[in-house]
């Protein structure tokens, strides 16, 4: 949704957030995401430390995918029932795609953003975005995979940032 | 009438919200923005969008599924 552009508010508030993320499955990329741009647009600085799982959500090419394997919790909404799904069929070939496939089909016709809009959306709002240095190096990225504007750091950067954040989150 | 209209319908959380932010930098101050919106959570999230930002809740109402706010940006 590329009409949608958020600028930094001049008249922002001193209020400030952090968020740790550490998860980069499709449905735990959301919350991160989804409260940084909500509380960009609400007047406060947000910084957003990716790390781990965390860190591929920063990459240029997203290609998120969730698994049902050990979660039991995850139903989909199926002709007026909720459709689980055990733990064995997960195992299957092309079960997960077809289940991350799915899960996508259903939030586009519920009128939930992607990530890539979310992603975008928080870039136009000047939201920090920092990536674990240490993540990069395990992992064995570079900031040439990355979209343009995270910047790397540590563990005492997120400190520092978080030590002056009215709130602090960790996904 | 307000100064601007967004229709926000369809739109699931946050969207209606930034979409609102956005169109609220293009109006004057003290001037108005009509916000159409179906989800129900928006009721919450446009009140407390507002308190936060300074921006004035003029009318908070529903009709046949579909919400309608009236916001005037902050002087």
């Amino acid at each position: 949704m590329s009409d949608t552009k958020i600028e930094a508010d001049p008249a922002k508030s001193a209020k400030s957030m952090s968020i740790i993320v550490t998860k980069g499955t499709l449905d735990w990329a959301y919350p991160p995401f989804i409260l940084a741009t909500t509380a960009a647009a609400m007047g406060l600085n947000v910084s957003m430390f990716f790390t781990f799982y965390g860190l591929p959500l920063l990459l240029k090419d997203l290609d998120l995918k969730l698994s049902p394997l050990g979660n039991p919790a995850m139903k989909i909404p199926m002709a007026g029932v909720h459709m689980g799904m055990p733990n064995i069929a997960s195992m299957i070939p092309g079960v997960d795609a077809a289940a991350s496939t799915m899960m996508k089909n259903l939030m586009n016709r519920k009128g939930v953003a992607s990530i890539q809009e979310l992603r975008e959306l928080a870039l136009e709002a000047e939201v920090r975005l920092i990536a674990c240095q240490m993540t990069m190096d395990l992992f064995e990225y570079s900031l040439e995979d990355m979209i343009p504007g995270p910047e790397l750091g540590g563990a005492a950067t997120y400190i520092e940032v978080a030590s002056g954040c009215d709130i602090n989150l960790f996904v | 009438m307000a100064d601007k209209v967004l229709d926000a319908k369809g739109l699931s959380c946050p969207l209606p919200i930034l979409k609102s932010k956005k169109a609220l930098q293009d109006i004057a101050p003290g001037g108005t923005l009509e916000v159409l919106a179906t989800d129900p959570g928006s009721v919450a999230d446009f009140a407390a969008f507002c308190r936060m930002t300074g921006h004035e809740l003029i009318e908070s109402e529903s009709a046949n599924g579909t919400f309608r706010f009236l916001i005037r940006a902050r002087p």
